[in-house]
């Protein structure tokens, strides 16, 4: 039963099969998806909210300091000289702050629930240590001591049996065993981790299902992945990343400006008011000039407090939507640079195509009908467990109807394996080969295999294999197929060709629709395989990429991308193996697949628990997204001060100079309700875009010239018009309170 | 012909000429700048100097030059001004007293030409040719320099060297602007602009009355005031001066002059990058904001909004009749879109709106076009904070002409834009706050207008005056020439810096994904960014001068 299984499924290497469809174009709605605010949310992050208004806490986003210090100047005016306004706006001041910091602890509650979940996956285990043990010693060699995980050094060798935790990161060196990842994927189907090859890496907190294997660690205590993932999700040590730091320096720049047309403002009014002295102070302009909480009002509305707010929200939140896709990025910096990669290099295998070759169709020759050569072709891969050969089997089946057929079925068949030095395999088939007595056609033998070696066959057994099989075969290889000749020994008469298989790549669905997306991006795609440049050409075709590497070497991938970065593009790639890794370290982003070795996952800047190498696009868009967000939100801060000019000024001046009344075009009711209106709609707006904060700006794969279109009129014209509409809407309400109007 | 169209053909002959002659004459000047043989005259003046021409500078070094030669400049013409009663052609006038002296020194070497002084009465033949038209060039020739610098920091990659300050100063002052100022005063003197040496010629007038009617050697400066876009007249009352700006077509000329460098450096930035659609860009967005300014202010002046000018059917007061409202209002938005600062008319006598458009022109930064290469380093500083918003807008780290506008980059260039309103604004409210106001003619906003004015003028470096206030007290000339002297060389240094920078970038290729530059919403996008930011920083304070009085 268990070959019948192996036969009829195709199993996808690495879970590419779920992959493909994740990424395809039908399931993109949800990409920007973060998950939507609820309240819940909002209250639990209250406490730590509060806790973030100690300005020692609060002096890494200035403008929101400059804020917190003007509340703290209000509140002493208002005690000092209470009135329904003073408190209101100083009330709305703090709220403002409050609403920021809410932000913050909003977007790092998200990382804090998922580290909780990690830190149960730390538990602290008693490690078995193998000293002596060499690789292939026998068990008494070496001697057994149990020891507390977290004092295992690294190189130290350790035994992990069915059931236990494995203590460490670490390279399997002896043994294969299951072992359910679940805890750091959250992906609960066991994987195989075997010592060799690519697959040999084990992570900490990891439970081994079945089997013993040996580890050799290769953490330095402290600093497993478990640790860095709980630090990363945390954003406990989050560093700011260049493009943050760059807009930082701007909003500081246009605080000052803002500070400064505020502080200057005081002699001139003071002249101002002097001048028209006959008239009548008001809660904003005193013959001391404009007073205190107006002074803090304007400069609070001016100062960009909406992206101020929001910033880190926006930074903390962009990693964990990579979090939320099982992307561990070792830094903001790397996520930031996928947002500016030019060139992507893509594996072939895995990532463009079905792992591996499929038969497509069978081509007879001459005198031969297609059915006779599926019937043949059907026959000689019976016992075929490659890929190649199963595929041969399902294609017969669906394209032909012939009824799948088991080794045992035919007890007088002699199976021919397939081995290099052949390079072909088949079936000998007795006379009576189905065991129902019938030996007409005689004794009769089929082989598959590379065209060269099944014509020396042919020729051998005295056949004359025509022309036409070459041509069959040439046209194959001409679109980067791989055609597999068939042929047929009947006792008695010469050997002949029946007709070839095409072989080929299975370009997995959707892929042409993402990268015609990437070129719309600027980005340049370029698959990479290890087939000759015809095969490779063919296949790029086929799917769309820009770009091929044939016959790729490590070091053809290192090279590349080094001449990429000397054009001054940034290189994108994913990788697995240990021989990635210099490549992976070279990219300007390195995607390592979880399944890959040690090396490879400490070269890379980025870990893919799900090792799905497509994903490589969607943390380009996540990159994109984060850069998007940010731009998008300072656009609508800096817009908004139009309408609070138009709100504030004519409050301010207007008792002095009536003329001034003429900028009041919302028509708001009384100075100190367009005043405390600008202030209230300043820190509501902080907390209507916390969802958009978190979730990101909708992105959309297109030119830049179409994006920035779309995006300055939401956030451009969206930015001035907004802030009219809703401070007019708020002095509607706020003018009933006493003491206001 | 009615006034407004006689005004609009002004204005629109101004705009063709300036769009005929900006590419050849921009590509001139890119032959000048870039090219590699040396004159036999500047080979000479390289030897007198001791400069090797071949060697190239660092951003450091370049900035040291500019700083050591104008420093050298501003203690030279101090010292010039000072010593004058015992320099030939004096005159006999008094040596120049301390705080003066440092303004107009100062004034002159930072191509502001801010001026406390009527020049008849003050200044001698002497001074006026060998100290302050000196300047007239070299000062000009220093800012276009140093866009030049910013300009080879964009087209350059992996490399500190941002070519040589005195090739650069030699080669703009032989092969630009001596030739053209050459001509141009022959052209000037047959429309009717003196050039003398006489110490001036007594005349009885109609009416019996004694006259003397100064002369002197106008021309020659009158050029190279507009050219170099410096603005400090021979004569007090500027171009408005008979003997300065005779007619309608040498008021023509003279506007001419004063936008045809700024607005053809573009070309230059286009040609050196090798993209000239940027240039192309650029030069929208000077000109857009250009027409739009010079249409308003002819709006304002014309509607005459007003007591006075409905009473007498125009806004006159303050204009001359020869020019009558539109060419002098269009004079008052060039000079001041530029940082000439040559006037033809008294802004203070404008209307309310129409006095407040000048200040709004000098509040841009001197960015539409600016003054001789302020305007294009000014510009391109605003076009890379716009790329920078931009950029984010479209999900890259954003990049202008192939160079990443990183921290660094967005570092200085926000410490240029910060340089100008800090000044002016901490000037106003100082003068405020210090009582220093108390010169000006007017109270009430007129006057805080008056005072607003005189920072703005000279910390953009402009020069021009509202008028209306007395400023040749020791704190205000003290206070101004500070103004000045930071308004200049800071964004100077800034900007070196910058190119600097940029110079050591390796290029970025363009993409798909990168944001286009040269596009109309770009070009929109940059024109409100230097609008926006503008109103921002200053509405407060305009609110309390000339809306206060206009609305």
């Amino acid at each position: 039963m268990k070959e019948k299984d192996m036969t009829t499924s195709t199993p996808a290497p690495h879970g590419t099969a779920d992959a493909a469809t994740a990424g395809t174009p039908a399931t993109q709605g949800n990409r920007a998806g973060g998950g939507l605010l609820d309240p819940g949310q909002l209250i639990r992050s209250l406490p730590d909210a509060l806790r973030k208004l100690d300005p020692r806490t609060l002096w890494r986003t200035p403008v929101m300091l400059i804020v917190e210090i003007g509340a703290a100047f209000t509140t002493v005016l208002a005690v000092l000289d209470p009135s329904v306004f003073a408190w209101a706006i100083t009330v709305w001041l703090w709220l403002t702050v409050l609403f920021a910091n809410l932000a913050e602890a909003v977007a790092e509650g998200r990382g804090k629930a998922q580290a909780a979940t990690l830190r149960r996956a730390k538990k602290d285990t008693i490690a078995t240590r193998l000293t002596g043990w060499t690789p292939g010693a026998p068990a008494s060699r070496y001697q057994e001591t149990a020891v507390p995980a977290p004092d295992l050094q690294q190189g130290d060798i350790v035994l992990v049996e069915a059931g236990g935790i494995i203590p460490g990161d670490g390279d399997v060196v002896e043994g294969i065993a299951s072992v359910d990842e679940s805890a750091i994927t959250g992906e609960s189907a066991p994987v195989i981790r075997e010592s060799g090859g690519d697959r040999s890496a084990v992570t900490g907190g990891t439970k081994v299902l079945s089997d013993r294997i040996i580890v050799k660690i290769t953490q330095k205590p402290g600093e497993s992945f478990i640790d860095r993932m709980i630090s990363l999700v945390e954003g406990a040590n989050r560093q700011k990343t260049p493009n943050e730091i760059a807009l930082n320096i701007l909003l500081a720049t246009l605080t000052i400006i803002f500070l400064l047309a505020v502080v200057t403002l005081q002699p001139l009014a003071i002249f101002s008011k002097d001048f028209q002295a006959a008239a009548a102070d008001t809660q904003a302009i005193t013959d001391e000039g404009v007073t205190g909480i107006v002074l803090v009002s304007l400069l609070v509305c001016l100062i960009p407090t909406t992206i101020g707010a929001l910033l880190s929200a926006i930074g903390i939140a962009g990693m964990d939507r990579l979090v939320q896709r099982n992307v561990l990025a070792m830094s903001g910096r790397a996520v930031e640079a996928a947002g500016d990669v030019n060139t992507l290099l893509l594996d072939k295998t895995g990532t463009i195509t079905l792992g591996n070759r499929q038969a497509a169709e069978f081509l007879p020759v001459e005198g031969v009908t297609a059915d006779e050569v599926a019937d043949a072709a059907q026959l000689s891969s019976l016992a075929d467990e490659t890929p190649e050969g199963r595929s041969v089997v399902v294609l017969a089946k669906n394209e032909f109807g012939l009824r799948e057929r088991e080794p045992g079925f035919m007890p007088h068949a002699t199976f021919v394996p397939f081995t290099a030095q052949t390079r072909m395999s088949g079936v000998d088939l007795t006379p009576d080969a189905t065991g129902d007595g019938d030996t007409a056609g005689g004794a009769r033998r089929i082989r598959k295999g590379a065209a060269a070696s099944v014509m020396k066959w042919v020729r051998d057994l005295g056949g004359h294999p025509t022309e036409q099989v070459g041509q069959l075969v040439d046209e194959i290889s001409g679109v980067g197929g791989t055609p597999l000749v068939v042929a047929e020994h009947l006792d008695g008469q010469p050997a002949r060709a029946l007709g070839v298989i095409h072989l080929k790549d299975v370009v997995k669905a959707g892929m042409r629709e993402r990268f015609d997306e990437m070129r719309r991006m600027g980005i340049r795609t370029v698959m990479i395989t290890g087939d000759n440049p015809r095969t490779a050409k063919a296949i790029a075709e086929e799917a769309g990429v820009d770009d091929f590497l044939a016959e790729a070497t490590p070091e053809d991938k290192l090279a590349l991308i080094k001449r990429e970065q000397e054009g001054g593009r940034l290189v994108a790639m994913t990788g697995d193996g240990t021989n990635d890794a210099p490549a992976l370290a070279q990219a300007d982003v390195g995607v390592a697949m979880n399944t890959g070795t040690s090396a490879a996952k400490e070269a890379g800047n980025m870990v893919d628990l799900d090792s799905d190498p497509t994903k490589l696009i969607e943390i380009v868009e996540i990159g994109k997204q984060l850069l998007i967000t940010r731009g998008a939100l300072t656009t609508f801060s800096i817009a908004n001060d139009i309408a609070k000019y138009f709100a504030i000024i004519p409050a301010m001046f207007a008792g002095i100079y009536p003329s001034l009344d003429a900028l009041n075009i919302m028509r708001l009711s009384s100075p100190e309700s367009a005043i405390l209106s600008a202030v209230v709609f300043n820190a509501i707006v902080i907390v209507a875009l916390i969802p958009l904060a978190l979730r990101g700006v909708r992105y959309r794969p297109a030119a830049a010239s179409k994006l920035l279109g779309r995006n300055l009129l939401v956030y451009g014209l969206g930015g001035i018009i907004v802030p009219f509409i809703g401070i007019k809407l708020i002095d509607l309400l706020i003018q009933f309170i006493p003491g206001i109007s | 012909m009615s006034t407004t169209t006689a005004g609009v053909i002004f204005v629109l002959s101004l705009a063709a000429a300036l769009a005929a002659v900006h590419r050849p004459f921009g590509d001139y000047l890119y032959r000048v700048v870039s090219g590699t043989r040396h004159l036999k005259i500047e080979r000479g003046l390289y030897r007198l100097v001791g400069v090797n021409p071949a060697t190239e500078q660092s951003w450091g070094v370049y900035a040291r030059a500019v700083l050591a030669f104008s420093a050298v400049s501003v203690l030279f013409l101090y010292a010039f001004l000072r010593l004058q009663h015992h320099l030939w052609l004096s005159l006999g006038l008094d040596p120049v007293v301390t705080h003066e002296a440092w303004n107009t020194a100062v004034s002159f070497v930072t191509n502001t030409n801010w001026q406390w002084y009527s020049g008849e009465s003050t200044l001698g033949h002497l001074v006026q040719m060998s100290g302050l038209a000196v300047q007239n060039f070299v000062s000009a020739a220093v800012g276009i320099a140093v866009a030049v610098a910013l300009v080879r920091g964009f087209a350059r990659s992996r490399t500190g060297e941002l070519g040589n300050f005195w090739v650069d100063l030699t080669r703009i002052t032989v092969r630009v602007l001596l030739p053209i100022s050459v001509l141009g005063a022959v052209v000037l003197m047959l429309g009717g602009v003196v050039q003398n040496l006489s110490a001036g010629t007594e005349i009885t007038t109609l009416t019996g009355g004694s006259q003397t009617i100064t002369g002197g050697p106008v021309a020659s400066q009158e050029v190279i005031k507009e050219l170099g876009t410096n603005g400090g007249g021979f004569y007090n009352v500027n171009s408005a001066h008979p003997f300065e700006n005779p007619t309608t077509w040498t008021n023509w000329l003279e506007i001419f002059l004063l936008l045809v460098i700024p607005f053809s450096l573009p070309r230059v930035f286009g040609r050196m990058v090798g993209q000239v659609r940027q240039g192309y860009a650029i030069v929208a967005v000077m000109a857009i904001l250009a027409l739009a300014s010079i249409t308003l202010t002819n709006v304002f002046e014309l509607s005459g909004h007003g007591t006075v000018p409905q009473a007498v059917g125009a806004a006159m007061e303050g204009k001359e009749a020869r020019f009558d409202v539109s060419n002098s209002a269009t004079f008052a938005a060039a000079t001041t879109l530029t940082s000439t600062g040559a006037v033809n008319s008294f802004h203070d006598s404008y209307t309310s709106l129409g006095g407040m458009m000048p200040m709004v022109n000098m509040m841009f930064g001197e960015v539409a076009p600016g003054g001789v290469g302020a305007g294009l380093y000014g510009l391109l500083v605003l076009a890379l904070i716009t790329v920078f918003v931009a950029g984010l807008m479209v999900g890259r780290t954003p990049e202008y002409v192939g160079k990443k506008i990183g921290a660094r980059e967005i570092q200085f260039a926000s410490l240029y834009f910060l340089v100008t309103p800090v000044l002016v604004l901490i000037g106003t409210a100082a003068a405020f706050a210090t009582g220093n106001n108390s010169t000006a003619l007017n109270v009430g906003p007129h006057g805080l207008s008056e005072v607003l004015y005189a920072f703005t003028s000279a910390s953009n470096n402009n020069g021009s005056a509202f008028a209306g206030i007395t400023v040749s007290t020791p704190w205000w000339n003290t206070a101004l020439g500070l103004c000045m002297l930071l308004g200049r060389f800071l964004p100077i240094i800034f900007v070196l810096a910058l190119a600097g920078s940029l110079a050591r970038q390796h290029p970025v290729p363009a993409s798909e994904g990168t944001l286009p530059t040269h596009r109309p919403l770009f070009v929109g996008m940059v024109v409100g960014v230097t609008v926006i930011l503008v109103a921002l920083t200053f509405l407060p304070a305009l609110a309390l001068g000339p809306l206060a009085e206009g609305l």
